[in-house]
């Protein structure tokens, strides 16, 4: 298919651009700003309909009483034709005109996989929870030192793009001075409550080389000029952040990159825009556009430029790679070796605990805050020390419930008045278990069944391990122990035993790599194979780390937009 | 953890009755809807269920009622959206079970008792439906006093005036504080 130009009728000359961006979420939103303003003519193709910041928010400030089912619940015969998405935390009624309806776009699973998706201009950045850590240097080296792989870059490659999306995007954080999890360029952090400190401190105090750090999150707690040049205001303690923030209070695409992006005056938004393949010269031994099918008349165009960015989030960026086939490869572009679609992972998140605590009666706290306390990982970080590989985040929040009365009467008007009143403390608990990339957990193309837009469907065969469970297992005791020396009580163990893609995290398939003839990217996330092909979203990860992976995404897409903008500028071949 | 996991562990510590309706818990599920239920929710049938979450939340000096919260209502499209059809039936068959255990104890339909007797009439059914699902097996039908008990909490402080009167409602905090000062009395907030 790709190795002949389609003749399509805008012409070449007009479908013409110096860069294409294919995906407008958190990476492909931050690839158009920073080729936008090293002054690329940039189009960013998105498949889903747009959104316009502010505009297009319109359930962000409605009650609880303004849905019919209180945003608690959902209708009728949805959940059942809709056994995916509605397991999704963020999912609700509030906030479902931003996820795909789970017959919009079939895919097959060969082992359980709950494939989260955002198709609209801005993607899930619209909807992610916002967790903002840096990856340590125990991240990059977990995969050389544990002889499963080996990332082409370090800490220190990443350590000034980390400052350079910080800066812009608006990260609060405390700076801890703890190794495994790296300070960087913090907004003010969000305060912890009473209980929550007293567990840090006891916590602390009980275990050695184990911390408590506030969590580190994408909301301006204190906005600088660079956010005030963006639009945007002070987060306001809202959390209904999956709405769309109409304050701009937390970093999204929507609020942030694309409209500065489109300031600069080089950037095309084209929505609706399905992309099919990239399109391979043979003569000229590079990829020269993108095929592209409109999502609702379904008729197929041609754009063309001198560089490409894959950040179609990590599926379907593994899906058009697969399907963008030629002469030169056969197998999906830059697939020399049968690496493509595989070694994909994701996080672990099976394991929660939930406890009660004695804390104060005469305490209480104000606003909804978008963090939590974290625990950087404290298993295997030095050297392995466990019959598993790797180790898992650990994140916790103290809540107070209302009064529920469980003696006297349960009816009546004193019943009523005491649950308007705040009751017991709870803790709840959860892990984010790092899972180990392997070739057998992998996604390739269905040989039959196609889309509405004649694409290949996407296979998925993707599931845990026995590493993953004594994973899990070791989280349920450590995290059990560590509730106890904190004063909890009533602590309940639970396996959700979730399928993998309910995370949200998946990563890898198109993997970043030291060795050509085991990844696909180089360590500036060029295809190996076509040098200017770069792919910067999850699907580039070489392994999965216990961190949150979004701000390193946007770091790993500046970078690379940044050498590929120079490269340009240089006149070298790319 | 969300707020929906967060409040349903809250539910199960305490013995899983205290919050919500089972749809609340697990997600609405059902295919189709009984015949009968375009009947259960008759204006009559709908002021009926309005008076029975009046009792259970009766307007006091600090906050207005369940029937403010046009709680017949609220159960009327929850029950209709969201229940099991064998959820539905045990819902629609409860309005009368509830108006038989009124004649049973007062001789009068509930609508006429005195509002001292729809207190104590509730209260009866309250610790019946209690004493039921201490015994429950899987499977075992809900109790039907039990779902309209939760409907009626989950939709009375997810209401206007439940989240803005009986808690506090504060939809754009401005900022976050970790410990601020709370005495006994003070409301809740409603998110």
């Amino acid at each position: 298919m790709g190795d002949t130009l389609h003749i399509n009728s805008g012409g070449v000359a007009q479908n013409s651009y110096d860069a294409i961006v294919i995906g407008s979420g958190i990476s492909g939103g931050w690839a158009a700003k920073e080729l936008c303003e090293h002054g690329l003519k940039t189009l960013v193709l998105e498949r889903g309909k747009d959104v316009v910041h502010l505009k297009d928010y319109p359930t962000a400030t409605k009650n609880p009483w303004d849905f019919p089912h209180r945003a608690d619940a959902f209708p009728v015969e949805f959940a059942k034709e809709n056994p995916v998405v509605s397991k999704c935390y963020a999912f609700s009624e509030a906030s479902q005109h931003f996820f795909v309806k789970d017959n919009e776009h079939p895919y097959i699973q060969e082992k359980p996989f709950d494939w989260i998706r955002g198709y609209q201009v801005g993607g899930k950045s619209l909807l992610w929870a916002r967790q903002t850590q840096r990856w340590s240097k125990f991240d990059f080296e977990g995969p050389a030192r544990d002889g499963f792989g080996d990332w082409p870059i370090r800490y220190d490659d990443l350590a000034p793009w980390y400052s350079h999306v910080e800066l812009f995007a608006g990260i609060s954080g405390n700076k801890d001075g703890v190794e495994t999890l790296p300070d960087g360029e913090f907004l003010p952090p969000w305060e912890m409550n009473c209980p929550e400190k007293e567990m840090q401190q006891k916590i602390m105090a009980g275990f050695t080389n184990r911390y408590v750090v506030q969590g580190r999150c994408a909301h301006l707690t204190q906005p600088k000029e660079i956010h005030i040049q963006q639009g945007r205001n002070q987060c306001q303690a809202r959390s209904l952040c999956e709405r769309g923030c109409p304050f701009g209070g937390y970093f999204s695409s929507n609020a942030s990159t694309l409209p500065w992006a489109q300031k600069t005056g080089n950037l095309t938004i084209r929505p609706h825009s399905v992309v099919h393949s990239i399109i391979y010269d043979e003569q000229k031994g590079k990829a020269t556009g993108v095929r592209v099918i409109d999502a609702e008349t379904k008729k197929s165009t041609d754009f063309f430029a001198k560089i490409i960015f894959v950040n179609a989030a990590c599926l379907n960026s593994n899906l058009i790679l697969l399907n963008s086939t030629s002469k030169r490869f056969p197998n999906g572009l830059g697939n020399d070796h049968d690496v493509l679609g595989k070694y994909m992972a994701f996080h672990n998140y099976r394991g929660t605990l939930f406890a009660s605590y004695d804390g104060p009666q005469d305490k209480y706290y104000y606003g909804r805050r978008p963090t939590q306390p974290m625990m950087p990982n404290f298993r295997n970080v030095y050297k392995q020390e466990t019959d598993f590989l790797r180790g898992y985040m650990t994140f916790y929040s103290v809540f107070r419930s209302r009064t529920y009365p469980t003696e006297g009467e349960q009816i009546g008007g004193a019943y009523k008045d005491a649950m308007g009143e705040a009751g017991d403390w709870y803790v709840s608990m959860m892990m984010q278990g790092e899972t180990v990339p392997k070739a057998t957990n992998h996604v390739r193309l269905s040989p039959d069944k196609k889309d509405a837009w004649g694409i290949p469907q996407l296979v998925t065969s993707i599931d845990y391990d026995d590493n993953d469970v004594k994973l899990l297992k070791d989280f349920l005791t450590h995290g059990s122990e560590m509730l106890e020396k904190a004063g909890c009580k009533n602590i309940s163990q639970n396996d959700s035993k979730q399928a993998p893609g309910l995370d949200i995290h998946e990563m890898g398939g198109i993997r970043m790599g030291k060795d050509p003839k085991t990844s696909m990217l180089n360590g500036w996330n060029q295809l190996h194979a076509c040098k200017n092909v770069f792919v910067t979203d999850g699907s580039s990860m070489h392994s999965t780390s216990t961190q949150n992976p979004s701000l390193t995404y946007m770091a790993l897409t500046a970078r690379a937009a940044n050498y590929a903008a120079e490269q340009l500028k240089k006149g070298s071949p790319l | 953890m969300n707020r929906r996991d967060a409040l349903s562990r809250v539910a199960l510590i305490l013995g899983g009755t205290i919050i919500g309706a089972e749809a609340f818990l697990s997600g609405c599920k059902n295919t189709s809807h009984p015949k009968s239920l375009a009947d259960a929710f008759s204006l009559d049938n709908i002021a009926f269920l309005d008076e029975v979450g009046e009792t259970i939340l009766p307007t006091t000096a600090s906050s207005p009622g369940a029937k403010d919260a046009k709680i017949g209502e609220f159960m009327k499209t929850i029950v209709t959206d969201c229940y099991e059809p064998k959820d539905q039936n045990t819902f629609v068959e409860g309005i009368g079970k509830l108006n038989d255990a009124s004649k049973a104890k007062f001789s009068k339909d509930f609508m006429d008792l005195s509002a001292q007797q729809k207190h104590d009439l509730l209260v009866d059914l309250d610790k019946e439906a209690k004493d039921y699902n201490k015994k429950r097996k899987e499977g075992d039908p809900n109790h039907y006093f039990a779902m309209m008990k939760q409907l009626t909490v989950w939709g009375y402080f997810t209401s206007e005036p439940g989240a803005t009167k009986a808690l506090r409602y504060v939809p754009v905090p401005g900022r976050y504080e970790g410990c601020i000062p709370y005495k006994k009395g003070d409301k809740a907030w409603a998110l």
